[in-house]
């Protein structure tokens, strides 16, 4: 909780910077609104930031759920097939590579505007991150353990579920919490492509309107959500995952 | 429920190591409910001659061992393994640490299995600590806890790496003693690199040289176990000990 103070003192101390500049620029407000500007804005619009904020939650989320079982699945793959880890790694690797903003209105073609291609930009955002920091975590188990449970006798499928998994969770942990920051930022690029709902179509279609403070008020609104939805992700991971995997 | 323990007869291990011959047809006998000690520098192989018996250790095509023992029982399923580190997982507590094996091999975590793991942890003294976590132990409390993980396997031969090297003296003596009475009368490998250890726990000495390794037994011991560590014949037997030890680290033996 004493980052989410930090983050709020951060924060109003920015506003207040950018209130001063406004005032102190005599800046119009289809250049740079202020912040007051941009508050009333919010507050008039209040029910199209509403309509327009709800698809766009839904599709991160969705996004972030997918996302994090098709990483799941992948890093799992890849841990446990020799041929698997040959065949996804360059996958992996070219879903980071390849440029989301430039196949977003690809994928407006192939998924339509609706909400599909806008959780398949999120998925492809936030794949990498996931499945890249549970790959690391499972193949980093101690090998003291791995020994172990050998004189044990036990199973490879049963080493991997009781401990190369619960060891892994750590480093799954830290690639949700990249991907968290970043899918909603894969809802937004999908909304700019092609969409007639969604803070990303609100906030391009207010800037087409010279609305700069209706836009800032979208951006605001986004920025919230953000910040609560990483808290709370952030917040439930701690309490589960109360270990750290090092020995 | 436990069978009795068997001698363990490794014969002719042969391994190499990045190109050097560590073992070279290496004999040892763990004579049958006895604690065999194995003492020698750090690096000489110790842990890996244990890590062999424990079948930790993949075999290239030259490397092998004759491994047997005097039951009709395989050797890989009577052996519990103990390391210098206490292995303990994180993210479960003591008691669930205790389970762990019965948990790897699907077994289910029955009352009466429960209750066992709690008697043994209370006779380890650790009555307090059985819904804490690793975290929350003392060195010398997380190495109980990997012994009675150890006793709860129910293997008649035991295999330790210096599973008490981390720890101060005091310490170490305390878990020693409490060892040697819950191992008692099983097939003990013991691997470490302090005299006064070996002197105190050994029924059989084993001093590890060169390269590759021989093995002798520099005298016998014929006391119960465990010795005190002022115990007469065992600070004797310290003065001896520390001499072939001095010899054998220099080399020139």
């Amino acid at each position: 909780m004493r980052l989410f103070k930090r983050s709020c003192i951060v924060f109003s101390g920015l506003i207040l910077m950018w209130e001063l500049l406004v005032l102190a620029l005599h800046l119009p407000s289809y250049i740079l609104p202020s912040p007051a500007q941009v508050f009333f804005s919010g507050s008039e619009n209040f029910s199209t930031l509403a309509a327009h904020a709800l698809p766009t939650i839904i599709e991160t989320l969705l996004g972030l759920m997918l996302g994090i079982v098709f990483g799941c699945s992948t890093a799992i793959l890849m841990a446990i097939f020799r041929h698997a880890r040959f065949w996804l790694l360059p996958i992996l690797v070219v879903s980071q590579a390849i440029p989301t903003f430039a196949i977003a209105p690809l994928l407006v073609i192939w998924f339509g505007y609706g909400i599909a291609a806008k959780i398949i930009t999120t998925v492809l955002m936030i794949f990498y991150p996931i499945t890249s920091a549970f790959y690391d975590g499972l193949r980093q188990t101690d090998p003291g353990w791995l020994d172990l449970a050998k004189t044990m006798q036990a199973k490879q499928w049963q080493i991997f579920w009781h401990i190369r998994i619960p060891a892994a969770l750590p480093n799954l942990a830290s690639g949700i919490r990249v991907a968290t920051v970043i899918a909603p930022i894969g809802a937004v690029v999908g909304e700019w492509v092609g969409a007639s709902r969604g803070l990303g179509y609100l906030m391009l279609n207010a800037n087409a309107r010279m609305q700069i403070d209706l836009m800032f008020a979208a951006l605001f609104v986004i920025v919230i959500f953000s910040l609560l939805l990483y808290f709370s992700v952030d917040k439930s991971l701690r309490y589960f995952i109360t270990w750290q995997t090092e020995n | 429920m436990q069978t009795s323990p068997p001698t363990v007869f490794v014969r002719n291990a042969t391994l190499s190591f990045q190109g050097t011959l560590l073992f070279n047809n290496l004999n040892l006998t763990l004579r049958a409910g006895e604690w065999t000690c194995l003492l020698g520098a750090s690096g000489v192989g110790k842990s890996t001659l244990l890590r062999l018996i424990a079948n930790l250790i993949p075999m290239s095509t030259p490397d092998g061992a004759d491994m047997t023992c005097d039951n009709a029982i395989p050797l890989a399923s009577q052996i519990a393994y103990m390391g210098q580190a206490d292995l303990l997982l994180p993210w479960l507590s003591v008691l669930d640490n205790v389970l762990l094996g019965a948990r790897l091999r699907g077994k289910k975590l029955s009352p009466m299995l429960k209750n066992k793991a709690r008697d043994l942890l209370i006779q380890a003294n650790l009555r307090k600590a059985l819904a804490l976590y690793p975290h929350q132990l003392s060195g010398g409390m997380r190495q109980r806890v990997a012994l009675v993980r150890t006793l709860m396997e129910e293997k008649p031969i035991v295999l330790m790496d210096e599973p008490f090297s981390a720890l101060d003296t005091i310490t170490r003596l305390t878990l020693q003693t409490l060892a040697a009475k819950l191992l008692k009368n099983r097939t003990v490998l013991f691997v470490t690199h302090d005299p006064l250890e070996a002197l105190r726990l050994a029924n059989k000495i084993y001093v590890m040289y060169g390269e590759p390794v021989t093995l002798y037994s520099p005298f016998d011991l014929n006391s119960l176990t465990p010795r005190d560590p002022y115990d007469t014949e065992v600070l004797a037997r310290q003065a001896d000990l520390f001499r072939e030890l001095e010899k054998v680290y220099a080399g020139n033996l």
